[in-house]
């Protein structure tokens, strides 16, 4: 059989998309588990650094023991038992029709266009008591969506900590949104004003401390004005009406049902 | 045996695939910000030059010349797909940073074209030995790259603190360029100035 035959090219085509394809089946297959394991854990650490809690010396799984997921139907501000917690995907859900809600016009300010309509959030518990709610939000910033955990206080308005985890702006200018000191701005700023209306917004420049708006406002970053400006917006939409605002309202009144 | 030592050794410095060829230079810029991400990066294109360069001279008497290039892209998209498994099980920190760029390793020209320039015509053995090279002489420039980078633009090195930052504490300001993808640009450039000041039979004639 000649080399460059018409039956040999299919031959060696055929055989080669074979191997192929069981070497990279046998390779993605074969760890698979550990993959999810390594996301999972890597989605904890995150959830448990925007609380502030994330001690590198113990274990995960001890440390994610006092925390409990629970999926939010955001239309209601109630939690939902539809989905299963352990396999729930906010990421898959936005694209599924039944689960998908499209920002009506004008009020996409996190950039998005649309997203799931539930979303898994997590509440650092002592005993029955609420400690901390952790709320996942992203958005648009200049480059890239940038994803998000903030954790608020007992009082739903108070945040303990705030941090991305994975974004995609300019290492060293937006990219600073993971510098340790601004993230430091956070704590102890407040997200509603005692109207319950969402005050939380990122300035530019420097706050003036002695303004009575100080506790609503952070420090925008220098040589990254849209990237500051993407964070600001992205916690007001997540905040506001079609966010958490309804859930957050209901906890505050009424505590946490079990 | 002398020819199997220039195969291994003259893409260090003699044929060097950025320096001489100017190939694979995206990846250069992208990945070199961090010395980190950069060995690994380094340790994922030397496996899979070797990888191809074995796999192709193996079937290279077997693989009809009209589709040739395509089965050729299909076995390093193989590898590099196993590879990217790989780094996601077992070094998912650094995986997650060089993000794209493992994928994209099947776009680097270096790979196909050592593939296609000396895979096809030449043994296994050999192929191996010239898919090591070249794999080190892209590592060698980008490990260069990746500590000038790292050390000017992060004070670390390895994320060790080499020159204590302001934002730490000390005394070093960082320079923000440094972390940008242009500065590799310079980097590189200032390398090929000195290697073919050093090696001047590189230095391409004026036209």
């Amino acid at each position: 059989m000649s080399r460059d035959s018409t039956a040999k090219i299919l031959t060696v085509a055929f055989l080669l998309c074979v191997i192929c394809s069981i070497l990279v089946s046998a390779a993605a297959v074969g760890l698979s588990e550990r993959q999810q394991r390594n996301k999972a854990a890597e989605k904890k650490k995150n959830i448990l650094m925007a609380a502030g809690l994330y001690d590198e010396d113990m274990s995960l799984d001890e440390q994610f023991s006092t925390i409990q997921t629970r999926i939010v139907d955001l239309q209601s501000g109630e939690f939902s038992s539809d989905y299963d917690v352990a396999s729930f995907d906010s990421r898959v859900a936005a694209r599924e029709p039944e689960t998908r809600f499209v920002i009506p016009e004008g009020q996409d300010l996190a950039g998005i266009k649309a997203h799931s309509r539930y979303q898994d959030v997590y509440m650092v518990m002592d005993g029955d008591a609420l400690q901390q709610m952790i709320l996942p939000v992203y958005g648009k910033g200049l480059w890239s969506t940038m994803y998000g955990f903030i954790s608020l206080d007992a009082d739903m308005t108070t945040v303990v900590g705030f941090a991305f985890y994975e974004h995609g702006e300019t290492p060293g200018l937006g990219g600073e949104i993971d510098n340790p000191n601004w993230k430091n701005l956070w704590p102890g700023k407040r997200i509603y004003d005692d109207q319950g209306k969402t005050r939380i917004e990122v300035v530019k420049g420097t706050v003036d401390r002695g303004s009575a708006n100080a506790i609503y406002q952070v420090d925008g970053l220098s040589g990254a004005t849209l990237t500051a400006r993407g964070v600001g917006n992205l916690l007001q939409y997540w905040m506001g009406q079609n966010g958490y605002r309804l859930l957050l309202a209901k906890l505050k009144q009424e505590g946490v049902k079990q | 045996m002398s020819r199997a030592k220039d195969v291994l050794l003259d893409p260090l410095f003699n044929k060097n695939p950025i320096g001489l060829q100017i190939l694979g230079i995206c990846s250069a810029l992208a990945v070199t910000s961090k010395l980190e991400t950069v060995i690994v990066m380094s340790l994922a294109v030397t496996f899979v030059i070797a990888g191809s360069n074995v796999s192709v001279s193996l079937i290279r008497k077997q693989i009809p010349n009209s589709i040739r290039i395509i089965v050729e892209i299909t076995i390093i998209a193989t590898l590099v797909i196993i590879v990217d498994q790989f780094l996601k099980a077992y070094a998912f920190g650094i995986s997650k940073q060089l993000s794209v760029f493992v994928g994209l390793i099947i776009t680097n020209c270096i790979v196909l074209g050592r593939a296609e320039g000396f895979a096809m015509k030449n043994p296994p053995g050999l192929s191996f030995l010239d898919g090591v090279g070249n794999g080190l002489g892209y590592s060698i420039v980008l490990i260069i790259v990746a500590f000038f980078r790292e050390l000017f633009g992060a004070g670390k090195l390895l994320s060790f603190s080499i020159l204590p930052t302001t934002s730490e504490g000390g005394w070093y300001l960082p320079n923000g360029l440094m972390l940008l993808p242009p500065s590799a640009f310079f980097i590189i450039g200032l390398l090929i100035w000195a290697l073919r000041t050093w090696k001047t039979d590189q230095v391409e004639e004026e036209n």
